[in-house]
């Protein structure tokens, strides 16, 4: 019997199975595999937010020595975007210009420096027209239209009601209504955005690495924008360094690689900066949430309003789901009977907004916990009691149709007021000093994907061959958060097998099966189980194996620890390998799958939009956050945090410890000092100083507890465990920063300037007050 | 204008011509193919490119090539020895200090020369030593725990 093997592998911390390379330098990056043999391709930026291009001329930059070519919006006229019904890009800017750094024209040269000079001799004429900045600026009568088809410069608006919504205000004791101001923010991976595109003009065939979160969605928009047949283009994944949602959909730049390469017939890399990194951008939009909440004097909430703006910038993207999920996450935290959402996603002459971690439900999360504090605080009961009023009992369908199998909010809360010592704390820290807590929930995966083909969600392969090894082929993308690690340990339980013996290719489109990606937190519960499906098929058949080897039924066979026996016996043993042998000798080398489809029930509401929220089951988080707020400059330091989530069930407890303080870190950034700023559309924060999040001097230590609640679809009862606490956190500081100066803000980030200008302003309305009395 | 710059490279004397506005980052990525260091900013602002020169941690994307005559140079990949992981690489590894691991290995190597100059740093010496080294994923919160493991194993 291998020593090391073990009966049982999930459920302990195991270190990630690709983190050897990571720590070595060996993992290569888009940016560090081998391009000598590659040209240099660079993009040509727009110089202003909203104009007409009327001519690009690019002879001077073809003349120049050492360029390949040169091309522009009008090398392709294919539009791209992740909404199938809403694909409103260019690759490159025919026509018009959106947004200051969209693309316009791109170079491929001998080296950098050539194309970089290639770029100053591209002389392009533009007529400006009136930018428009803000959504009221868009939605302003006289504004200019971004898009022809889009009347008011509505992406899209959101009209959902469920209940009755005024009956439930009128039950209510307390009615209170206030509005939310949140910035912009980017994800700002530390792996700034590079692809490699290669054509092969003898066999018409493309090949890209890419930083991608969502390979197959690159795939299937390559062979959209280049008009090629899919399977002539190949999408490799290498390692990427984070994503957060800046990466869940294909970007400009990996189509524009692609048709340098073809234009010149060639390999080219493709290395944006950061500047570059930022304006291709895809981040959380400005959100302006006006929230309305009905609540009896024990807390129950009776009905709620909330009407949200949020500032997309030039194009779709995501933005039709990101308006959608704000409404929709309104519901499956607490039991809402009455509620109503109006959402309106506004197009703007700035970078495209998209999905980040959290995706539409953070700024309005946000609102709804500070607002809900505020309210409890005005009856005089306590924030955690506000919130066990209003409970979820688990399993339900919520109003809008949202499935809720499993549900550990409770629990959270017990472990978060117990471990930050909130009955004993809380209020009697001094001046200026505070504590606040929050609650929070995310989905695990979409129900239904936005590119909806009928296939299942997920499929995982599995081989076994000669050397009695196991390949696990797989197109989860792993992009820090572990999901092969995930997959790994899914195959060693189900097979009582040594994750050594196991090894994981991922994100070959050429080799591994086609998978959505990694967004929405989806990976774990659908590619774990669809692991474990694959798993157990193999198992079988090495279990059959076993039996005839035994002589006894399949039935009777047990294998643990690599090893097989019969059932009740001591005697017996058969080793792995012989088991293997045995197996291999009926048919060769052996392939098996496994798959995922989500069950109809899960996939939301009947209403229009009613696919977007919808899941298998939510993880559910609470946290408290201490803070010491110094009044003289508005600086607030976060001391501590402590925050519980329930993710069903942790297959790697190491794993979800870091998503839990990684998430409850994003949202410390975003809570304290992250947000992007334009001049005139120009960015002020394309760079790692000027945007600022946390470092680690700043960060504080993040107590963590994790909650079971076995959810009864997930892979051994998982659900997500790297997206629900983040929206926790801002509204938690928020609550925090209330108790420690005894004043509300209602805007995000709370920076020192923002928070001394408030408090200024607070202290002289006291001083009114007082001088009034 | 072109030099002749002859340096050590994890122990090995390398000999090469380079311009004089090569950067040291590129001179490893590109001519050595040192991809470990890595460049996440435009210029000194994340720490990725970190290396050790002459046992200082150092930007290597603002750091000259020519500046380097004589330097001695350690990047991650010369970390492990015989292929066994450095104190600080296991570290890192089995307490998940690296989580999509684009900063990691500058990371390690502040840390690295953190615990040349004091191998017992408590939490406010490592939050100094590592403030230039930006990390998206894990919240500092696994890099410390990393890096206190790394130097309670080397003073045990």
């Amino acid at each position: 019997m291998n020593a090391n093997a073990r009966t049982s592998v999930i459920g302990r911390p195991v270190p990630l199975v690709d983190g050897v390379e990571k720590v070595t330098g060996k993992a290569q990056y888009t940016a560090d595999l081998n391009a000598r043999d590659a040209s240099v391709g660079r993009i040509l930026r727009a110089p202003v937010s909203h104009g007409n291009i009327l001519g690009i001329d690019t002879s001077r930059a073809e003349a120049l020595d050492g360029v390949l070519a040169v091309i522009t919006g009008q090398d392709c006229d294919k539009t791209f975007g992740v909404i199938p019904i809403a694909m409103n890009e260019y690759p490159m800017a025919r026509g018009k210009i959106r947004y200051r750094g969209e693309p316009v024209a791109a170079v491929v040269a001998i080296d950098a420096d050539t194309a970089e000079r290639a770029l100053e001799l591209i002389d392009i004429d533009i007529e400006e027209l009136v930018p428009c900045y803000t959504p009221a600026e868009s939605r302003a009568p006289e504004a200019p239209l971004l898009h022809d088809n889009k009347p008011g410069n509505l992406e899209r608006e959101v009209h959902h009601t469920f209940g009755n919504v005024a009956d439930g205000f009128g039950e209510a004791d307390l009615v209170r209504e206030e509005a939310f101001d949140c910035a912009e923010i980017n994800h700002a991976q530390m792996e700034p955005h590079a692809a490699l595109a290669e054509y092969d003009p003898e066999r018409e065939r493309l090949t890209l690495h890419s930083v991608t979160q969502v390979p197959f969605y690159v795939h299937l928009t390559l062979a959209r924008c280049l008009d090629m047949d899919s399977s002539r283009v190949r999408v490799v994944k290498p390692y990427v360094g984070g994503g957060f949602g800046a990466r869940t959909e294909t970007l400009n730049f990996e189509i524009i690689a692609s048709l340098l390469a073809r234009k010149v017939g060639g390999k080219v890399m493709m290395q944006l900066t950061r500047e570059e990194s930022f304006l291709t951008h895809r981040g959380r939009p400005a959100t302006q949430v006006r929230l309305k909440i009905g609540l009896t004097r024990s807390g129950k909430i009776t009905a709620v309003e909330c009407d949200v703006v949020m500032s997309g910038g030039g194009y779709a993207g995501y933005g039709l789901v990101t308006i959608l999920y704000a409404g929709a996450l309104l519901q499956g935290l607490y039991d809402i009977s009455n509620i109503k959402y109006d959402g309106y996603r506004v197009y703007t002459n700035t970078p495209p907004c998209g999905a980040m971690r959290g995706h539409g439900t953070v700024d309005v999360r946000h609102s709804f916990e500070c607002l809900l504090d505020r309210m409890a605080r005005e009856l005089g009961l306590d924030p955690f009691a506000v919130r066990r009023a209003n409970l979820l009992q688990a399993p339900l369908f919520t109003s809008n149709g949202l499935m809720v199998n499993s549900y550990g909010l409770g629990e959270c809360l017990d472990k978060v007021e117990q471990a930050s010592g909130w009955a004993e704390r809380k209020g009697k820290l001094g001046k200026g000093r505070g504590l606040g807590m929050a609650c929070s929930h995310y989905v695990s995966g979409a129900a239904k994907p936005v590119h909806w083909t009928g296939e299942p969600h997920a499929v995982v392969s599995m081989k076994l061959d000669f050397d009695g090894s196991v390949t696990v082929l797989t197109g989860a993308s792993d992009i820090g958060q572990g999901s092969t690690t995930i997959v790994a340990m899914a195959a060693a339980e189900v097979m009582s097998i040594d994750l050594g013996r196991i090894r994981v290719v991922t994100n070959d489109s050429v080799i591994t099966p086609k998978d959505n990606g990694s967004y929405s937190s989806r990976v774990t519960f659908m590619v774990g189980n669809a692991a474990i499906e694959a798993a157990k098929a193999l198992r079988e058949k090495l279990i059959n194996a076993a039996a005839e080897l035994l002589d006894v039924e399949p039935q009777d066979v047990e294998c643990e620890a690599e090893t097989f026996f019969v059932k009740g016996s001591s005697q017996s043993e058969l080793p792995f390998h012989d088991v293997a042998i045995a197996a291999l000798a009926k048919e060769g080398t052996i392939t098996v799958k496994g798959t995922f489809s989500t069950p109809v029930e899960a996939q939301g509401g009947k209403h229009r939009g009613g696919a977007v929220g919808s899941t298998m089951g939510f993880s559910y988080a609470a946290q408290a956050v201490e803070v010491s707020v110094d009044e003289a400059t508005g600086q607030v330091t976060v001391e501590k945090v402590w925050a519980a989530l329930d993710c069903g069930y942790a297959i790697n407890p190491l794993a979800v410890e870091g998503q839990i303080e990684g998430s409850v870190w994003m949202g410390m950034g975003q809570g304290l000092c992250e947000e992007t700023h334009y001049i005139n559309g120009l960015p002020a924060h394309a760079n790692l100083t000027d945007y600022r999040f946390p470092t680690i001097a700043e960060s504080p230590p993040i107590e963590v507890q994790i909650v079971e609640s076995i959810d009864p679809l997930g892979p051994f009862g998982a659900k997500e465990a790297g997206e629900g606490a983040l929206s926790g956190f801002p509204p938690a500081l928020v609550n925090a920063v209330a108790d420690a100066v005894g004043m509300d803000v209602n805007f995000l980030p709370v920076t020192p300037d923002r928070l001394l200008a408030a408090l200024i302003k607070f202290r002289r309305a006291n001083r009114r007050k007082e001088a009034t009395k | 204008m072109k030099r002749i710059v002859s340096l050590k490279i994890n122990g090995r004397t390398v000999e090469d011509v380079i311009p004089d506005n090569l950067l040291l980052i590129d001179f490893l990525r590109d001519r050595q193919a040192l991809t470990g260091a890595k460049k996440g900013c435009d210029g000194g602002e994340c720490g990725a490119c970190t290396v050790l020169v002459d046992g200082r941690p150092r930007l290597s994307c603002i750091t000259l090539t020519a500046k380097c005559g004589g330097a001695d140079i350690e990047t991650i990949e010369g970390q492990a020895q015989n292929g066994r992981l450095s104190a600080l690489q296991r570290a890192f590894h089995e307490n998940l200090g690296a989580q999509c691991g684009f900063c990691t290995p500058g990371m390690i190597i502040a840390a690295e020369g953190l615990l040349r100059e004091n191998p017992d740093p408590d939490v406010n010496d490592i939050k100094a030593a590592l403030g230039g080294n930006l990390c998206r994923c894990t919240g500092y919160v696994k890099i410390i725990k990393s890096v206190q493991a790394a130097a309670a194993e080397a003073t045990q």
